[in-house]
């Protein structure tokens, strides 16, 4: 009986959360999505009176946009990889090996984030100053860089934990250089979570506006700064509400994939679970 | 024919000695438990046979030939985990044939080889199944799979069935027995329960702290245990504290009529269960009263004090009707006496033909 009971409440509960996550978050999520497809809409209409595609082409064939697309597209790629290269061993010898201070190094990759990010920006940006960095491709890969080392770090570390060294050993046994046992094994048992971390970096660097913004400028213009200008110059709504709908897009493959990311039994175990 | 030689074999962590100078001869198709308590040294010695970890000291030879510098895999060696530790992306094939995939054989040749151990592991017919859709049992089956498919020189076993429920375990124990048998494997098992090292071994090497304290025969280990602490860890035994004096070997209030060997600094009795009976008070001196009765069914053991707190562990009879609380006077058949700590020496008091430990040496191979 009890248990039933605390079933329901679960349920309950659930749903309560639910429903508050789809007011709060889906809610103007909804708003932007209508707004992005309405030509004409005005206040006491409960629905855009005109449908259409009308300001995506308006948007689209801008040039600042078009110019503008490739150029976040690059950076968050370049910076995604980078991140890869630099982090992911690193997580590993987090995960495998007992090193003096490995505690305190894993926790000082949060300090970046916990302290707020805009006086850090600046201190960088005067260095970048002096070195003719800024307005630079360059400099805006590192600024994103620097926040991209808690989750890449964190995320895959977890899930090299979580596997069970037996089964590198295992592979070993059967006659694996160490170089199969990392791509046949080792990798393909972090997949979910590396797939995860990958997607979380290059969506946070995606939407990254002020980093790219303090060191970028007036060169460098990211599609967030675009979308920053459209808003705050012209009162065109339709121009944001598109650009949001754009931005979504690697949202929406991110949480395909944390789906798959929480089922995957190495991460919770990484963790603790 | 292989054969599998350790020599002075030493492993340190820190300033512990986890394998501390063993020395074992392995003969082909032997079938060799390390048996002990758990932190023995067992599985440390194990994985350095199997190349994960390198001895500080000594050798370890595969047919004659050090290995100390080969890696694991180039090792000659197969091993199968506690853990099973089978590589949860991929299925059943896949697990086994991955060993064969990185030998570069014929695919054809692979699916064979891959479906004849499958049946003799007794899994046909899950090829395309993951080791999280396999029960405990089967998931075992498959990491031995994996290892027999690549017809390794040593099978090394790392308590294999020790997560697996007690049934279960002795069916895959007599199971791996006859598999073991029919290929002639030289193998090396780790275990800390004792009645899987007497079922399957043909010798069992009983570890203590790192070091050896006996490699003989399940019998000979049983009823002859070499060392005390092959004696208190295999089996029931009553070990007592004993003295040599007047012509009699002294314990607590025990005497019996019988002078050990030599001399030493303390001579300790041993009995087992089995060795001693119980009769009605008058046919022996030693005399007690019935504490407790364990019964397991197959067997009756009597917890039997006698004075001075003294506590005798002894086997009833089939149809014997002694009850808690009995007084009672224990005879003693035969008796092990271990001279500080080691050299033991058995003896009779039972007009038996011949000992059992002579019954168990004869079995030996010469």
């Amino acid at each position: 009986m009890t248990r039933r009971r605390s079933r329901f409440s679960d349920d309950l509960a659930g749903l309560v959360l639910l429903a508050a996550l789809v007011v709060f978050v889906l809610g103007p999520l909804l708003g932007v999505l209508i707004w992005a497809f309405a030509e004409v809409w005005r206040p006491p209409a409960v629905l855009p009176t005109s449908w259409g595609f009308k300001y995506w082409g308006m948007l689209l064939s801008r040039a600042d946009i078009q110019k503008a697309l490739p150029v976040s597209l690059s950076i968050s790629s370049i910076v995604t990889l980078l991140s890869a290269i630099i982090c992911w061993p690193a997580a590993y010898a987090f995960a495998r090996i007992e090193f003096p201070g490995r505690r305190w190094l894993l926790l000082s990759f949060i300090a970046v984030n916990a302290f707020p990010r805009f006086p850090l920006y600046v201190s960088i940006a005067v260095v970048f100053l002096s070195l003719g960095l800024i307005g630079t491709y360059t400099a805006v890969v590192l600024v994103q860089l620097v926040f991209t080392l808690l989750f890449m770090i964190w995320i895959p570390s977890a899930a090299f934990r979580g596997i069970d060294p037996r089964m590198e050993e295992a592979a070993r046994d059967v006659g694996a250089s160490h170089l199969t046992v990392l791509l046949r094994i080792t990798l393909p048992q972090a997949a979910p979570a590396l797939g995860a971390a990958l997607l979380l970096t290059f969506v946070n660097t995606f939407y990254d506006v002020d980093g790219a913004l303090l060191v970028g400028i007036p060169d460098i213009q990211t599609l967030p700064i675009i979308m920053l200008s459209l808003i705050t110059g012209q009162v065109i709504v339709q121009y944001g509400a598109v650009l949001s709908v754009l931005l979504w897009v690697p949202s929406l493959v991110l949480l395909v994939f944390a789906r798959r990311l929480f089922e995957g039994r190495a991460f919770a175990a990484g963790f603790g679970a | 024919m292989t054969t599998l030689t350790l020599r002075n074999l030493s492993r340190r962590f820190g300033t512990t000695l986890a394998v501390d100078r063993v020395d074992l001869d392995v003969a082909d198709g032997e079938f060799i438990c390390l048996l002990g308590p758990s932190g023995c040294g067992k599985s440390t010695a194990l994985r350095m046979i199997a190349g994960f970890d390198t001895p500080d000291d000594g050798d370890i030879l595969i047919d004659g030939a050090s290995t100390v510098d080969v890696p694991p895999n180039r090792r000659a060696t197969s091993m199968v985990f506690q853990s099973h530790a089978l590589w949860s992306h991929m299925n059943v094939f896949g697990n086994v044939a991955f060993g064969l995939q990185l030998r570069h054989l014929p695919r054809n040749e692979i699916t064979r080889k891959v479906s004849e151990a499958l049946e003799l592991v007794g899994l046909s017919g899950l090829e395309k199944r993951r080791p999280g859709q396999l029960s405990g049992g089967q998931q075992q089956r498959v990491a031995l799979a994996r290892s027999l498919v690549l017809e390794p020189k040593i099978l090394l076993l790392d308590e294999p069935f020790s997560s697996l429920d007690a049934h279960l375990r002795i069916r895959l124990r007599d199971e791996l027995k006859a598999i073991q048998r029919r290929l002639g494997l030289t193998t090396v098992f780790v275990t800390h329960d004792q009645e899987e090292a007497m079922s399957l071994a043909d010798r069992i090497v009983v570890m203590n702290r790192g070091a050896v304290e006996q490699v003989a025969p399940p019998g000979t280990v049983y009823n002859l245990p070499a060392t005390l602490f092959a004696a208190g860890f295999i089996g029931t035994m009553t070990m007592l504290p004993a003295r040599a004096e007047s012509g009699q070997l002294a314990a607590g209030p025990l005497r019996l009529p019988f002078l050990p060997r030599g001399e030493a600094k303390q001579w300790t009795l041993a009995l087992r269960p089995e060795d001693c009976e119980l009769s009605a008070p008058g046919a022996s001196s030693i005399s007690g009263t019935v504490d407790r009765i364990v019964d397991l069914g197959s067997t009756r053991i009597a917890t039997v004090t006698l004075g001075n707190d003294t506590t005798v562990k002894v086997q009833l009879g089939r149809r014997q009707l002694t009850r808690q609380g009995d007084s009672v006077d224990v005879v003693v058949n035969r008796a092990l006496v271990y001279r500080d700590g080691s050299d033991v020496e058995e003896i009779n008091f039972a007009p038996a033909a011949r000992t059992a430990a002579q019954l168990s040496r004869e079995e030996e191979p010469a």
